[in-house]
């Protein structure tokens, strides 16, 4: 096991040799872009493998194409060891899901979570898959760009706007 | 009973559910507690009391307009959200700050650190019964608020530090306050240190209690204070130093298990102390050698970053915080996403309570020091 | 207001028996120790907090701080208050016993606050739900502004007439 920081180029090298028809890396961009069927055997093999070994999930992050059909998971990793950086992205149509990384990342259980109450991404084999912000009957995922608020919700009235009060 | 009867006694487990209202939780924070008799067998965290829609609120206002909703995420460290946000955004806009700028954020950070362990240090020795240290933190937090206060005008929700420099310049005595307030407050962590670090009930209560090992502790994302009382020595400040860190002088305090294992609650709240300390180091350094200049010289008249997105990673005094931020070349982001380390702290909270008793679990709870603003957004 | 107090006061200190009529003594009495109901959810709690600290002491007034809604007479609305919490504030607030009086403190519980325009998970006011009495404005209310609310909850208590004839 080496302790030498990796930069992006050379984590893609590393990657592409088992994984070389699922990844895609284009240079210049700062992250790599990754299917989302074998997803869970890439996250194994980057969490395991001794030049990676990026033991800390920092942040998950979805988002919206604009396009109404695909949406987005960003994922930021970083290894305590040997202090490199990465980004992976995922992107998905409303019909997929993508493979649950919870028990290789506790911190993932949550922010899984987070990512389908507010976009609607859906996550297979997750232990405790339901929203975490907003109420269980809810309408809608709130951060899509055509989301609409809810006239009344529960019976309170949730104004739009200004004229409520005018 | 008959005599068969007597000896088998059924037993079942309780839900016990601690609301949302609740002196103890730190805020709106909702416990679904399993408990079998006194001992606690699953706990179940249940947010979303205070969501505010901070980031569709981000996706409709433009980079200016946001600075004071970030102020609200952590009501208790609103200076450190204003200067990872302003960080975050310079980054996306590549611009220089003037040195006087980086001093001026240096100092109100870290004077803003000191405020934020007092409370936490008081809210957990109010947690574990002790009322006498609340009122001396809350005693010496107005001091730095008058501080504040003297410098933009507002006690609690500053609205001071912008992308590109702060709002308004130092104030004619503000450095001579300073150093009078540091004077003071220095013998005063003695103070704490006799009342409560040393106390046997506070230690008979939060030794051995809640211990996070750091396996869990880094594959829970925890950070901070919280990760450092497990004693490994990870501080953004000085891993990667943003702003002007590398030319102070300061340790990292880490915790060594002194009255019980490493990583209980006693070495969590033991490395805010250390770490109260530190921040006076830094403030002493930085306020002898402010050099002058203009304030407002770097603030950009138009903030219209580049098409692009950025993860920039800022240290509070509850931990890491990420901005995540996605531009489309307009003036208002496409996306923010703020990574908030309270969120990770208290997902190992479930982890970590299990098989303690009830009264330990608001201990656990008060040592991870958590603020309900930031974890719902 | 205050100096018939005073002169009810001077009464006691003079003679050992005083004329009033039972209307005022017993707003007086409810209206000096009206202890408040501690519900902090955001921002706002905070400051609640720090009216009740060594500084400005909300206990020189006769306010004291009570976990439970059973054992108060005023509930402190201090915070935003959310779709999902509204529905616990409504039945704390129901129960309280009477008499009871609600103080909205902060912007995000008078109107929705800075979170009106495009929050939808948030209640625009919690008057919505519970009937208030004072509004307390500002983001966040300087202490002395909530001292302040509570002083004009004290005039407005003394004025009530609870055994009389209601105007």
């Amino acid at each position: 096991m080496d302790n030498t920081k990796l930069d992006i180029n050379q984590i893609f090298e590393i990657i592409k040799v088992d994984f070389s028809e699922l990844i895609d890396f284009t240079e210049g961009d700062n992250f790599i872009l990754v299917s989302h069927t074998k997803w869970y055997e890439i996250a194994k093999f980057i969490k395991n493998d001794s030049r990676l070994l990026f033991d800390y999930l920092m942040c998950i992050t979805s988002y919206d194409k604009e396009d109404k059909i695909t949406y987005g998971l960003a994922f930021n990793f970083k290894s305590t060891i040997n202090h490199s950086y990465l980004e992976i992205r995922i992107e998905v149509c409303d019909e997929d899901s993508v493979p649950s990384v919870t028990d290789l990342w506790g911190s993932a259980n949550w922010h899984e979570r987070g990512a389908f109450d507010m976009m609607g991404i859906k996550f297979e084999n997750h232990p405790n898959f339901k929203r975490i912000l907003l109420p269980d009957d809810w309408p809608g995922y709130p951060l899509r760009k055509d989301f609409e608020t809810p006239e009344y919700y529960r019976g309170m009235l949730v104004p739009k706007d200004k004229t409520y009060w005018e | 009973m008959s005599n068969q009867d007597k000896s088998i006694i059924k037993a079942e487990e309780m839900v016990l559910n601690m609301g949302p209202q609740h002196p103890s939780t730190h805020g709106v924070l909702r416990l679904k507690i399993h408990t079998d008799g006194e001992v606690v067998s699953k706990i179940e965290p249940i947010m979303g009391y205070l969501h505010r829609c901070f980031e569709k609120h981000c996706e409709n206002l433009s980079y200016e307009q946001i600075v004071p909703y970030t102020d609200r995420c952590d009501y208790l460290a609103s200076m450190h959200m204003n200067h990872s946000y302003a960080i975050a955004v310079e980054k996306l806009l590549e611009i220089e700050i003037p040195e006087r700028v980086e001093y001026i954020r240096i100092i109100v950070a870290e004077l803003q650190r000191i405020a934020s362990h007092l409370v936490a240090i008081g809210a957990f020795g109010l947690d574990v019964g002790a009322i006498t240290p609340f009122t001396w933190a809350l005693r010496d937090r107005e001091r730095i608020l008058d501080l504040f206060e003297m410098l933009c005008g507002a006690r609690l929700l500053y609205n001071y530090i912008w992308p590109g420099g702060v709002s308004h310049d130092l104030a004619p005595k503000f450095v001579h306050h300073t150093n009078e307030f540091l004077d003071y407050f220095e013998p005063m962590i003695k103070e704490y240190d006799q009342i409560l670090s040393g106390n046997i009930i506070f230690v008979e209560r939060t030794a051995d209690v809640g211990i996070i090992t750091p396996e869990v502790g880094i594959n829970f994302g925890v950070t901070g204070p919280s990760l450092r009382g497990s004693g490994i020595p990870h501080d953004l400040r000085k891993d990667e130093p943003y702003s002007i860190y590398d030319k102070f002088d300061f340790d990292v305090p880490v915790g060594k298990g002194m009255m019980g294992s490493v990583g209980d609650c006693w070495d969590r709240y033991w490395v805010r102390m250390r770490e109260m300390e530190e921040s006076i180091k830094i403030l002493r350094q930085a306020l002898g050698r402010i050099p002058s200049g203009d304030v407002h010289s770097a603030i950009p008249k138009k903030v219209r970053p580049s098409k692009g997105e950025i993860y920039s990673r800022y240290e509070t005094a509850r931990g890491d915080v990420g901005f995540y931020i996605r531009s489309g070349g307009k003036n208002i982001p496409q996306r923010l996403k703020m990574r908030s380390p309270a969120f990770c702290n208290l997902s190992v909270f479930s982890e970590i309570s299990e098989g303690w008793m009830m009264s330990d679990v608001i201990t656990i709870l008060g040592s991870l020091d958590i603020v309900l603003g930031e974890i719902d957004r | 207001m205050k100096f018939k107090e005073i002169s009810a006061l001077n009464k006691f200190n003079k003679d050992n028996i005083v004329v009033e009529k039972l209307d005022t003594l017993i707003n007086w009495s409810r209206s000096n120790s009206q202890w408040y109901f501690q519900f902090g959810l955001a921002c706002c709690a905070i400051e609640m907090m720090a009216a009740a600290g060594p500084r400005h002491d909300l206990d020189r007034f006769g306010a004291i701080p009570r976990a439970s809604p059973r054992q108060s007479d005023v509930m402190i609305v201090a915070g935003t208050v959310t779709l999902k919490m509204a529905e616990r504030v409504k039945r704390l607030y129901e129960q309280m016993s009477d008499p009871k009086y609600v103080i909205s403190m902060g912007s995000c519980s008078n109107s929705g606050g800075p979170y009106w325009q495009h929050g939808y998970h948030v209640l625009k006011g919690v008057d919505l739900v519970v009937p208030v009495d004072i509004y307390v404005p500002g983001c966040p209310p300087r202490p002395e502004a909530l001292i302040q609310g509570l002083l004009e909850l004290q005039n407005k208590i003394r004025t009530e007439s609870t055994l009389g004839k209601v105007e």
